[in-house]
């Protein structure tokens, strides 16, 4: 049903926590449908120099959030805006098509975290 | 690694004397019991004593047996059977929300077909109300079907005080006894019912065999298959006759151990039940505290999903189950959940722990040295947490489960 990559970061999630004095925080999902991902960012210059998460959710929204943090950091936030849903679900090597409905949320939580943070800028 | 398997309400390994005498049928033995020679002969004679074991598990007479492929085609048989050829009566169904979806679907198939249907709802046990029951029956009532006990909460229903509502209508009652059978007694008369469901693989028989009771002088037609004139015109195709000689056989074994394996595996799940309440915080057991089967545990873990959980156990060697949207193909968690009152989120965070005769205390040792860590993981992981418990406001149009959301 998972790719191994899936599975690994499932098993193995990267950067997981919060960040206490986080530049910028952006949440999504809701605990009726299932998923809560919440994402913690630092910012310097303008590029993400740390990133941790909180998710509660199945296998598969644990893994999403785990990959989006790899591939955000040291990304400028310009970059990690261009993250898609998509491009983590193909960095895992894919998820079962419900699951692309249902957990894949990883980059709506780090665009809702750069908002966040640009918010903060005003 | 160690493998443990909990969860035998979806299915059950075939028990070494079942396979020993379906082998037979297989090979040797392998003449179609429709036929008129010797090799036929003799395999229609194993199919009839097959059915009379099954009729004797259950208290019933041999010729009230029907043979399916199992417990989803019993059930709409059943509920197929007697709509059918009670329509010029009446058009109205009873149910109850807690039914497994070869009941539900089979009864909202019907619904748009001209029936009307009730859904009968459940308390916070997962009980149906025989007061709910009788105001639900009306002069057009025609069939009243309401399960023995619950797939994924192991609730007991109440069935010689719900049939005795019916029959007092004279409405038939159907019940499915898919997760009771072997488990507790079932007894068609006691019960008071007219036709009951059990499906072999659920009793350590093999997959893809099941029987369908009807009690002789009930109103009912055969409406799924058209075909040849096997079990007396009343399900048409070629006997199963492997998997209707295990059947037989492990109704049989199902009866004969009953009491001794019901003992066995009320001791195992007692204990599994107190542990779990005593060294993991925040947990609630679901279900029914006393009217629940004997080899059933089942829990919603607050603050983290159940795909979560099954897959960190089955990375440690642990079998379970979970009525998690994630688990189930549909956004939605389970129906039987939800019927009982338990929010969504909570729902998310269940687990079915189903045991079976292999089973041992060590394996209950083994669940708690594995799961306590693994819940600690989990919720370390969760942005829920007890002061900001399910405290969000937004929630989910995708899923369509409530009114917004962020998709």
């Amino acid at each position: 049903m998972y790719t191994d990559k899936v599975m690994d970061h499932f098993e193995n999630p990267r950067n997981v926590g919060e960040i206490a004095d986080a530049d910028g925080v952006g949440q999504v999902g809701n605990p009726t449908c299932g998923d809560i991902m919440k994402i913690y960012l630092k910012i310097d210059n303008d590029v993400i120099t740390d990133i941790k998460f909180k998710t509660f959710g199945c296998g598969a929204a644990i893994a999403t959030s785990s990959m989006v943090t790899e591939m955000a950091k040291g990304k400028t936030i310009e970059e990690a805006l261009k993250l898609s849903n998509k491009a983590v679900a193909e960095a895992l090597g894919g998820l079962p098509p419900k699951k692309m409905h249902c957990s894949n949320l990883a980059a709506d939580a780090l665009h809702a975290a750069i908002e966040n943070y640009r918010d903060k800028q005003k | 690694m160690r493998r443990v398997y909990f969860d035998h309400s979806a299915t059950t390994p075939v028990r070494p004397e079942v396979a020993e005498v379906m082998q037979n049928y297989l090979t040797a033995n392998f003449g179609n019991p429709t036929s008129l020679h010797y090799f036929g002969r003799q395999v229609r004679k194993a199919l009839e004593e097959a059915r009379e074991k099954v009729a004797a598990a259950i208290g019933a007479k041999p010729e009230e047996i029907v043979f399916t492929s199992g417990g989803t085609e019993s059930d709409n048989m059943a509920i197929h059977g007697v709509a059918m050829i009670n329509k010029n009566r009446g058009n109205h169904i009873i149910t109850s929300a807690v039914e497994h979806h070869a009941v539900i679907n089979t009864v909202k198939a019907l619904g748009k077909q001209g029936f009307t249907v009730t859904i009968l709802p459940v308390d916070k046990y997962g009980l149906v109300s025989v007061e709910d029951l009788a105001n639900a029956i009306t002069d057009k009532t025609i069939l009243i079907s309401i399960m023995h006990a619950n797939n994924e909460v192991g609730t007991i229903q109440p069935i010689e005080e719900l049939a005795a509502v019916a029959r007092e209508k004279g409405i038939p009652f159907h019940t499915d006894a898919v997760q009771s059978m072997g488990k507790i007694p079932v007894n068609v008369d006691k019960l008071g019912v007219d036709l009951l469901t059990i499906s072999g693989h659920k009793i350590y028989g093999p997959k893809g065999v099941g029987a369908l009771y009807i009690r002789k002088g009930t109103r009912w037609r055969q409406s799924l298959f058209h075909g040849g004139a096997q079990e007396r015109l009343r399900r048409a195709g070629t006997e199963n006759v492997p998997g209707i000689i295990g059947l037989g056989k492990a109704c049989e074994l199902a009866v004969q151990d009953l009491e001794k394996e019901s003992a066995y595996l009320t001791t195992l799940r007692d204990k599994l039940i107190k542990e779990v309440m005593d060294r993991i915080s925040n947990v609630r057991v679901t279900g029914h505290p006393t009217r629940r089967l004997p080899n059933h545990a089942s829990f919603c873990f607050e603050f983290i999903e159940g795909e979560s959980m099954l897959l960190s156990l089955d990375m440690k060697g642990i079998a379970a189950s979970s009525g998690s949207a994630c688990t189930s193909g549909s956004l939605e968690p389970s129906h039987v959940l939800l019927a009982m009152g338990i929010p969504h989120e909570l729902a998310h965070g269940s687990i079915r722990i189903t045991l079976g005769r292999d089973n041992t205390e060590a394996d209950i040792d083994y669940f708690m040295e594995i799961m306590p860590p693994i819940v600690e993981r989990l919720r370390a992981m969760s942005p829920l947490d007890q002061e900001n418990e399910f405290a969000m406001e937004s929630s989910c149009a995708a899923c369509k489960v409530s009114t917004s959301c962020h998709r």
